[in-house]
C-alpha cells in the first residue's frame, strides 16, 4: 500500500497567504510516500514545506512558478501504475477532457494528474483516470468560480487505487472516495 | 602575588581554627566540671580569634561559623548555670570582665539571649543595651559579623505581637526599633568598607562587599517576618526609616542592593500602598545606580500581583499606580542625566508591560507610555546602540503579543512615532514582527484607514528608506521579506465593494512607491485582490442614473491597467503578460469588449517587444491561445485580428516542433464547443494542414542534419487532433484524411531511415487502441468510427 499526495495551484503568495490551517494539520510528515504537485507553488518556501512532508516530491511547472527547472511534463511509476504529471496550461482548451485524454495517450500513463483549472475532477477514461486535484489553497481562478480548497490522496494497492478527495467547504473538510481498478488489458509495456 | 595572598590566607585561617579549637577544648573541659571562671576565660580566648583582620570576608565567615557553633554550647551552659543558682544578672555583669571588647560583646549577646528568655528584665531594655554596646566595634568586617550574631540570637526573642516577650513595657515598636537600629549600624559599617584600603583594590573590595550584602539584607528580612509590622507600621515607620538610611548612605552598591531587597522581601500589597514613598526615592539615588533593573523588577512584581488576584485591580486604580510609575520614570530619567538611551527605553518597556497586564482595557495608557518614550528619544536621532534597539523592538512587540491583533496596535498614535527612531534594519525587523502577528492571528484588516496605518508601520519593507544601499541586502532575505508583504496583502479585505476599492487604492499608492525591485512581488497579489473584487461586482446591473462615484468593474480595470503597466515598464514582461491575460478574461466575463481588447493588445505588445527567450515564448503563446480560446466577448473583427496575430506568432517560433504544436493548438480558436457561431471547420482544417506541413519540414530538416527522419511524434499528435475534431462533428475532417494520416505514420515507422522512438511507438499504439475502443463502443461513436480501418 502506497500513499500518494496530489496537489497543486497553491499560488502562494500571489493569490493566497498560505495553505488552510485545517489542511496543514492533516498533512504530517512520515505518512506519505510520494507527492505529485501540478505546479504554481509559486515560491521556494512552499517547495521547502512540501519537501518536509515527504522528500519524494515531483513537480510539473506552472506558468507562475519562480523555479524554472521544473519540467513541463513528468512520468513516475508507482507500483503497478504509471502516473503522468503536467500543469495543464499547455493543453488547449484548458481543462478539456478529450484534450487531456490525448496527453494521457501521449505520455502512455494509467493516471494523468493535471491542474490549472482549480476545479477538482476525476474521470475514468478509456481504462485510465484523469485527475485534477484542484487548488490546495482555493486560489482565485479565471476559469473556475467559487473555488474550494482541495487536494487528493491516492491509496495505491496492487492493481487498485482509491482516490480520496479532501475539500474544504465552509470551514469543514469533506472527504469523497473514488475507486479505480486497473484491468491488465490496458497495462502499458 | 595573588596566589601568595591566597596561600597566606589559608595559613591564617588554619591557625585561627587551631587556636579556636584548642581554647574550645579547654572551655568544654571547664564547662564539664562546672567551672564558670575557666569557661569564661577560655571562651573569651577562643573568641579572640575573631579579632583577626587578615582574612577576607569569605574566610572570616568560615571562622565565624565555627565560633558560632561553640557559642551555642556556651549559651546552653549559661542557661544551666542559671538553673544551678547563678543569677542571670550576675552572669550579664560577669562576662563584661573579659579583657577584649570583641569576645566580651559576643559573650554579652549570648548571655543577653538567656537573660531575655528568663524574663527577669524587659526584653526591650536588654535588646537596647546590646545594640548600643555593639557600637564598640567599628571595624566593618568584625562589626558586621558581631551584629549579625546579635540579629541571629535575638530574632526569636523580639517583643512581636503575639510573642511571649510582648508585654506592657515591651511593644512591637521596641522590636522594630531594635531591628532598624541594628540595620542602620550594619549598613554604615558595610558602606564604610568601601572607603578603606588603597584605591587600586577597589574592584576586590567591591567583590568582598557584595559577599557581605546578605548580612545587611537579613535585617530587612527579619523586619518583614515580624507579625506586628502591618501596613500602617510599615508605611509610617519601617519604610521611611529604611529609605532614609538608603538615601543618606550615598553608596551606589548599597542603594542598588537595598532597593532591590526592599522590593523582594516585603509584600506587593505594601508596595502598592506605599508606591509614592518608594518611587520618590529613586530620583534621589546616586547617578551610577542601575535604577532601570530595580524599577523594572518592581513593575514586574506588581503586574504579577495584579494577575494573581482580581481583587487587587481596584487598589491599582485607587492609588493611581500607572500614573505614579509614569511620573517616577520621567523624574528618574531627568535626575540621571547620564542614563543611556538603553536605560530609558528599558524603563518604558517595563512600564508598557505593566500597563498591558494590569490595564489591558486602557489602550490610552499604552499610548501614553509610547508618547513618553518618544519624548525621551526626540533629539537623539536614530538609535545606534544595539541593546537599546533590542529594547525598542521588545517595547513595540509587547502590544502585538498582548492583544494578538495588530488592529489594536494601529490605534496607538505614538506607535509609528517610536519607529522613527529605529535604524532601517531594525525597522524591517519590526515590520516583519507586525506582519507575522497578522498572519499568525489571521487578522483581517478591513478599512482603508487601517491599511494606511498598517503600511506606516511596515514602511521599512515597502520602500527604500533614506540611505539604504541596495547591494547590502541579501537576495534571499529580500525575497522572503517581499513575499511576506505579498501574503499580507491577502489579509486586507472587506466584503463591502466601496471599502474594498478604497483599500486597493491605498495599497496601490504604497506599493507603487516601492521601486522596480519590489513590484514583481507586490503587484500580483494586488492584481488578484482586484480581480476578486471584479468577480464580486460582475453581473450587478450598472445603474446609469446611479452614484457616479460607485465602484464599477470599469474603474477597477483602469487601476489594474496602471499597476500592471508599472510592472511592464521595469520590464518584467513574462509576469505582466500573464496578468494582462488574467485581466482580459475578467473583462470578458464582465462583457467589456474594449477593455478586454486593450488588455490583449498590451499582452501582444509585450510578446512582440520584450519576450525574446524561445522557451518563454512557447509558454506565453500557449497562454495567449488558451485565454483567447475562452473569450466570447469579441465581435468578428476584433476576434479575427487577435486570432490572426496568435497564429502568426505560433508559426514564428524558433523550433519546428514548437511551431507545429502551437499551430495545431490554434485550431481550437476556430472551434468552440459550446458556441455555435464559432465552429469554422474549414479554418480548423487549415490549421491542422499547416501543422502537418511544419511536421514534414521538421522531418526533412532532421533528415538533412542527422541522416534520420526523426520522430513521428508530431504526426501522431496531429492525428489525435484530427480525431478530436472528427468526434466533435467537424465536417471538414473526413475518414479518408484520418486513414491516410494513419498510413503515413505506419509507413514512416517502418522506414529504414526512421530513428527508433519507443515513446512515439507507444503513443501511436495507444492512439490506435483508442480508435479500436471507440469502434467497439457502439452507438453514435461506434458508428462514426466504423469506417476507419486500423
Amino acid at each position: 500500500m502506497v500513499l500518494v499526495l496530489a496537489l497543486g495551484d497553491l499560488h502562494i503568495p500571489h493569490r493566497a497567504p498560505d495553505l488552510p490551517a485545517k489542511f496543514k494539520s492533516m498533512l504530517v510528515p512520515g505518512k506519505i510516500q510520494h507527492i505529485i504537485c501540478t505546479g504554481n507553488l509559486c515560491i521556494k518556501e512552499v517547495h521547502d514545506y512540501l519537501k518536509t512532508l515527504c522528500p519524494d516530491l515531483h513537480i510539473a511547472r506552472g506558468e507562475y512558478d519562480e523555479d524554472s527547472r521544473y519540467p513541463e511534463t513528468k512520468t513516475i511509476t508507482i507500483g503497478q501504475f504509471k502516473v503522468g504529471l503536467c500543469h495543464g496550461h499547455q493543453v488547449i482548451p484548458w481543462g478539456d477532457l478529450d484534450s487531456l485524454a490525448m496527453l494521457q495517450r501521449q505520455l502512455d500513463v494509467d493516471i494523468l494528474v493535471t491542474g490549472h483549472t482549480h476545479q477538482f475532477t476525476a474521470y475514468k477514461h478509456e481504462g485510465g483516470v484523469v485527475i485534477n486535484p484542484g487548488s490546495a489553497t482555493g486560489a482565485h481562478s479565471s476559469i473556475t468560480y467559487d473555488v474550494n480548497p482541495s487536494f487528493i490522496l491516492m491509496d495505491i494497492d496492487g492493481l487498485r487505487v482509491v482516490v480520496y478527495v479532501y475539500e474544504l467547504i465552509d470551514g469543514e473538510v469533506k472527504v469523497d472516495k473514488i475507486d479505480f481498478k486497473k484491468t491488465t488489458a490496458t497495462t502499458a509495456n | 602575588m595573588m596566589a601568595g595572598v591566597a596561600e597566606d590566607e589559608e595559613k591564617w585561617l588554619a591557625a585561627g581554627i587551631a587556636g579556636l579549637q584548642q581554647n574550645a577544648f579547654y572551655m568544654h573541659r571547664a564547662m564539664d566540671s562546672n567551672n564558670l571562671r575557666d569557661a569564661l576565660k577560655y571562651s573569651a580566648q577562643m573568641l579572640s580569634e575573631l579579632r583577626t583582620s587578615k582574612l577576607s570576608p569569605h574566610k572570616y565567615y568560615e571562622l565565624y561559623m565555627r565560633a558560632f557553633d561553640e557559642l551555642r554550647k556556651v549559651e546552653i551552659f549559661f542557661k544551666e548555670e542559671t538553673q544551678r543558682g547563678c543569677s542571670v544578672v550576675d552572669l550579664y555583669e560577669l562576662v563584661q570582665h573579659a579583657g577584649n571588647i570583641l569576645p566580651r560583646l559576643y559573650l554579652l549577646c549570648t548571655v543577653g539571649s538567656v537573660y531575655i528568655k528568663s524574663k527577669e528584665a524587659p526584653a526591650k531594655d536588654i535588646l537596647k543595651d546590646l545594640v548600643e554596646m555593639c557600637r564598640g566595634i567599628q571595624h566593618p568586617l568584625r562589626g558586621l559579623f558581631l551584629r549579625s550574631y546579635l540579629s541571629q540570637v535575638s530574632r526569636d526573642k523580639l517583643p512581636d505581637i503575639g510573642s511571649e516577650y510582648e508585654g506592657d513595657a515591651d511593644t512591637i515598636m521596641d522590636a522594630v526599633e531594635f531591628v532598624l537600629q541594628n540595620f542602620t549600624e550594619m549598613n554604615k559599617l558595610w558602606v564604610r568598607m568601601q572607603h578603606q584600603g588603597p584605591a587600586r583594590e577597589k574592584e576586590r573590595r567591591e567583590k568582598e562587599r557584595s559577599e557581605l550584602r546578605d548580612l545587611v539584607g537579613k535585617n530587612l528580612h527579619v523586619l518583614s517576618q515580624i507579625e506586628g509590622v502591618d501596613l500602617d507600621l510599615y508605611k509610617e515607620t519601617v519604610l521611611p526609616r529604611v529609605l532614609e538610611q538608603v538615601v543618606n548612605c550615598k553608596d551606589d552598591i548599597a542603594q542598588h542592593y537595598l532597593m532591590d531587597c526592599i522590593i523582594q522581601v516585603f509584600p506587593d500589597e505594601y508596595h502598592l500602598q506605599t508606591l509614592e514613598i518608594l518611587l520618590d526615592v529613586f530620583p534621589q539615588l546616586q547617578p551610577s545606580v542601575d535604577i532601570k533593573t530595580v524599577l523594572s523588577q518592581l513593575m514586574e512584581r506588581l503586574s504579577n500581583y495584579a494577575a494573581l488576584s482580581a481583587e487587587a485591580l481596584p487598589e491599582f486604580l485607587q492609588v493611581e499606580a500607572f500614573s505614579k510609575l509614569n511620573n517616577a520614570i520621567g523624574k528618574v530619567i531627568e535626575a540621571q542625566a547620564d542614563m543611556p538611551v538603553f536605560g530609558a527605553v528599558t524603563l518604558y518597556s517595563s512600564l508598557l508591560k505593566f500597563s498591558l497586564h494590569v490595564h489591558p482595557d486602557r489602550l490610552d495608557y499604552a499610548d501614553q507610555v509610547l508618547g513618553s518614550c518618544v519624548k525621551q528619544l526626540s533629539g537623539r536621532g536614530k538609535i545606534e546602540d544595539s541593546k537599546a534597539t533590542k529594547q525598542i523592538v521588545a517595547l513595540l512587540s509587547a502590544p502585538l503579543e498582548k492583544y494578538n491583533n495588530v488592529v489594536t496596535a494601529l490605534k496607538l498614535s505614538n506607535y509609528p512615532r517610536v519607529l522613527e527612531y529605529l535604524d532601517n534594519e531594525t525597522n524591517k525587523v519590526m515590520a516583519s514582527v507586525v506582519i507575522q502577528s497578522v498572519m499568525k492571528n489571521n487578522t483581517r484588516i478591513t478599512t482603508a484607514e487601517k491599511v494606511e496605518a498598517l503600511f506606516e508601520l511596515i514602511k521599512g519593507l515597502i520602500k527604500d528608506l533614506d540611505g539604504t544601499a541596495h547591494d547590502e541586502v541579501d537576495e534571499e532575505d529580500f525575497k522572503e521579506e517581499q513575499n511576506s508583504v505579498a501574503r499580507l496583502i491577502q489579509m486586507l479585505h472587506n466584503d463591502d465593494p466601496e471599502e474594498m476599492f478604497k483599500i486597493i487604492s491605498a495599497v496601490r499608492k504604497h506599493i507603487l512607491s516601492g521601486g522596480s525591485k519590489r513590484l514583481p512581488f507586490t503587484v500580483p497579489p494586488l492584481v488578484f485582490s482586484s480581480l476578486k473584487l471584479v468577480r464580486q461586482l460582475q453581473g450587478q446591473e450598472e445603474n446609469p442614473f446611479g452614484d457616479e462615484a460607485a465602484t464599477t468593474p470599469k474603474k477597477i480595470f483602469q487601476l489594474l491597467n496602471q499597476i500592471i503597466e508599472a510592472l511592464a515598464n521595469i520590464p518584467v514582461p513574462d509576469l505582466a503578460l500573464r496578468l494582462y491575460l488574467q485581466c482580459a478574461e475578467a473583462a470578458n466575463d464582465c462583457d467589456l469588449e474594449p477593455v478586454a481588447y486593450e488588455f490583449f493588445t498590451q499582452a501582444y505588445i509585450l510578446y512582440e517587444e520584450e519576450i525574446s527567450d524561445s522557451k518563454a515564448q512557447i509558454t506565453a503563446i500557449h497562454l495567449i491561445i488558451g485565454t483567447l480560446q475562452r473569450m466570447h466577448v469579441f465581435g468578428v473583427e476584433n476576434r479575427d485580428t487577435l486570432t490572426h496575430k496568435a497564429t502568426g506568432y505560433s508559426a514564428k517560433l524558433l523550433k519546428k516542433p514548437d511551431q507545429c504544436r502551437a499551430v495545431y493548438a490554434c485550431s481550437h480558436l476556430f472551434w468552440v464547443d459550446d458556441q455555435d457561431n464559432m465552429k469554422d471547420g474549414e479554418r480548423v482544417l487549415l490549421c491542422l494542414k499547416r501543422a502537418l506541413r511544419i511536421a514534414n519540414a521538421a522531418q526533412q530538416m532532421s533528415n538533412v542534419t542527422r541522416g534520420t527522419t526523426g520522430s513521428v511524434t508530431l504526426f501522431v499528435e496531429i492525428l489525435n487532433k484530427y480525431l478530436y475534431f472528427f468526434e466533435k462533428g467537424n465536417p471538414q475532417i473526413t475518414v479518408a484524411a484520418i486513414q491516410s494520416l494513419i498510413e503515413v505514420i505506419t509507413c514512416e515507422m517502418q522506414s529504414d531511415t526512421s530513428a527508433a522512438d519507443p515513446t512515439a511507438d507507444a503513443f501511436f499504439a495507444s492512439t490506435l487502441r483508442y480508435i479500436q475502443f471507440q469502434k467497439q463502443k457502439g452507438g453514435a461513436a461506434g458508428e462514426k468510427y466504423g469506417p476507419i480501418k486500423v
